[in-house]
């Protein structure tokens, strides 16, 4: 259990942080959103004790980080931005230093390895780690997190630099941690935080922008807007979709292929228009060669955050 | 701080940076060893320590300059101060990890020692003080250098930047004889690392001396941690 209340980090005259307030629940994965610069390093940074804050607190476990430190950070895993790691050391020897630095009492070894396996870096053990792909210095730096099997694990932006099949893999590895773990991950990336977490907090400009808006309002906004590419005159195809009821706007973002135009239908709420869509454009044989909605953006969120139209708070 | 000792200690054998250093100071201490006692045949080792003065402050600041530049620069503090582990012990140990080295570059001492007893009858107790003091000295000069170590991102800076403060430390006695006014010329004179060094190189164990020099260790130890502290509060 992760409560952090009215957090204020100020940098001279410059707030990074202003009455940032959320709590985890145990157990639950946590998908911290926002755009880079947005406060989600520094956060992180005060609740695993790298950095203090102006004011506010933060409890893990009930456990206050600036009035028993040690107790507070002996349950928290942190993988960083940027992986905390000495390239001269070995994987394993690195894995051995952050054993003892923890001061964990369990079978070094065996714990190591187990740790090693779950990640898959045990191939890499006698590796020098600066001679390491970004990828598996990534898992090196989450075995590390993983490390004494802490209650609370924390990871900032883990799947940056990743390749599409190490990001499943990830993901996975996070979500199968939940299960046992109460997790808290940063991302700029919208679909990367829906695919593992629970619950979505956004943070924009060091403020929360909004606290739970899973489901509510991604899927909500998303479906209002269609991007169709269909084969035909513009001006024809244009005015056949405003006669379709439902229909609010639509215009021609682009040309894929000679002939066909790619157009952005807005629709009103709720309304759902792919079936007449199909037949009307079939009727006039122009063809619908794809289909789908809009992907919501970062920035659409925002903007629709911002202009209080969505999310709970 | 076990972890954090044995990890610093081991590095500087993982580049060549360790190697280099301890073969500077053999090579030096050979050379002033073989020149004034070997050569001269005399069994007073006053002018191969006088000498080790200069040579310990060329080769301190490569043992500290990167204890905590490299940390931040690498975001391996973020490791360290994110762990159950206080920044005092953070320091101590890396303050040790440099303490061991250079103590193994004093035991060549203990290798004239036992040359010159096969020559003469050397005194173990002026030895003794003789190794003490340089320890002593080198030990100062560690903490002020983990301090500067601190404040930078950069090894380069940082050791540049000891070369020039024990710069400053040893030109500190022909400074205070240029200054005419007591109070000030004294206070140089205190603060003299060179002086004390000397009674121990003349084979004296004077209590102040030790008291000066571990001073200045726990002074600039201390004043690591606080700036370790105080950096994660702006």
């Amino acid at each position: 259990m992760i409560e952090v209340k009215n957090l204020v980090k100020s940098y001279g005259r410059q707030t990074a942080l202003d009455n940032v307030s959320f709590s985890v629940k145990d157990g639950e994965i946590l998908g911290f959103l926002g755009p880079n610069g947005a406060g989600k390093s520094t956060t992180m940074n005060i609740i695993t004790g790298y950095i203090s804050a102006t004011d506010g607190t933060v409890l893990i476990d009930g456990i206050n980080i600036l009035e028993e430190p040690h107790k507070a950070k002996s349950r928290i895993g942190y993988l960083p931005e940027i992986p905390p790691l000495y390239g001269d050391m070995t994987v394993y020897g690195y894995l051995c230093f952050m054993f003892d630095l923890k001061r964990l009492t369990l079978p070094r070894d065996e714990h190591i390895e187990e740790v090693s396996k779950l990640v898959g870096i045990d191939k890499v053990g006698n590796r020098i780690i600066k001679h390491l792909s970004k990828g598996y210095r990534q898992r090196v730096g989450f075995a590390q997190a993983l490390l004494g099997d802490p209650p609370v694990i924390i990871l900032d932006e883990p799947t940056v630099g990743l390749d599409p099949n190490q990001i499943i893999e990830m993901r996975n590895l996070i979500r199968r941690l939940g299960k046992k773990h109460t997790v808290i991950l940063s991302s700029h990336v919208l679909s990367e935080v829906q695919a593992t977490c629970d619950r979505i907090v956004v943070i924009n400009n060091g403020k929360i922008v909004a606290d739970d808006m899973k489901d509510s309002m991604t899927s909500k906004a998303a479906d209002d807007k269609l991007i169709a590419v269909i084969e035909g005159r513009e001006q024809a195809v244009l005015s056949a979709i405003k006669k379709i009821s439902g229909v609010v706007k639509v215009k021609k973002t682009g040309e894929p292929e000679r002939g066909c135009g790619e157009y952005t239908i807005e629709c009103r709420e709720g309304a759902d228009i792919r079936r007449t869509l199909f037949k009307t454009m079939a009727t006039l044989s122009m063809p619908i060669l794809m289909l789908h909605r809009e992907e919501l953006s970062l920035e659409d969120v925002f903007i629709d955050l911002t202009q209080g139209n969505g999310g709970n708070k | 701080m076990g972890a954090i000792f044995k990890r610093d200690f081991s590095s500087y054998f993982n580049s060549p940076i360790g190697y280099i250093t301890m073969a500077v100071f053999f090579f030096f201490s050979g050379l002033y060893f073989y020149t004034t006692c070997l050569y001269t045949k005399t069994s007073d080792m006053y002018y191969v320590f006088q000498s080790m003065f200069l040579v310990v402050m060329f080769i301190i600041p490569l043992f500290t300059m990167k204890l905590l530049s490299e940390e931040r620069r690498q975001r391996t503090d973020q490791a360290l101060l994110t762990s159950p582990i206080s920044i005092t012990r953070i320091v101590i140990g890396k303050y040790l990890s440099a303490i061991a080295i250079f103590a193994i570059c004093l035991s060549i001492f203990m290798v004239f020692a036992i040359v010159l007893a096969f020559i003469a009858t050397p005194s173990i107790s002026v030895i003794t003080a003789n190794i003490l003091g340089l320890f002593l000295l080198g030990s100062s000069l560690i903490s002020i250098g983990i301090f500067i170590s601190s404040l930078t991102e950069s090894q380069a800076v940082a050791a540049l930047s000891t070369f020039a403060i024990e710069f400053v430390i040893n030109i500190l006695d022909s400074f205070a004889s240029t200054v005419s006014n007591d109070f000030v010329k004294n206070l140089l004179l205190a603060l003299s690392f060179r002086t004390k060094y000397n009674n121990f190189a003349l084979g004296i164990i004077n209590f102040a001396d030790m008291v000066f020099y571990l001073s200045i260790t726990a002074l600039f130890l201390f004043l690591t941690v606080r700036v370790i502290d105080k950096r994660r509060w702006c």
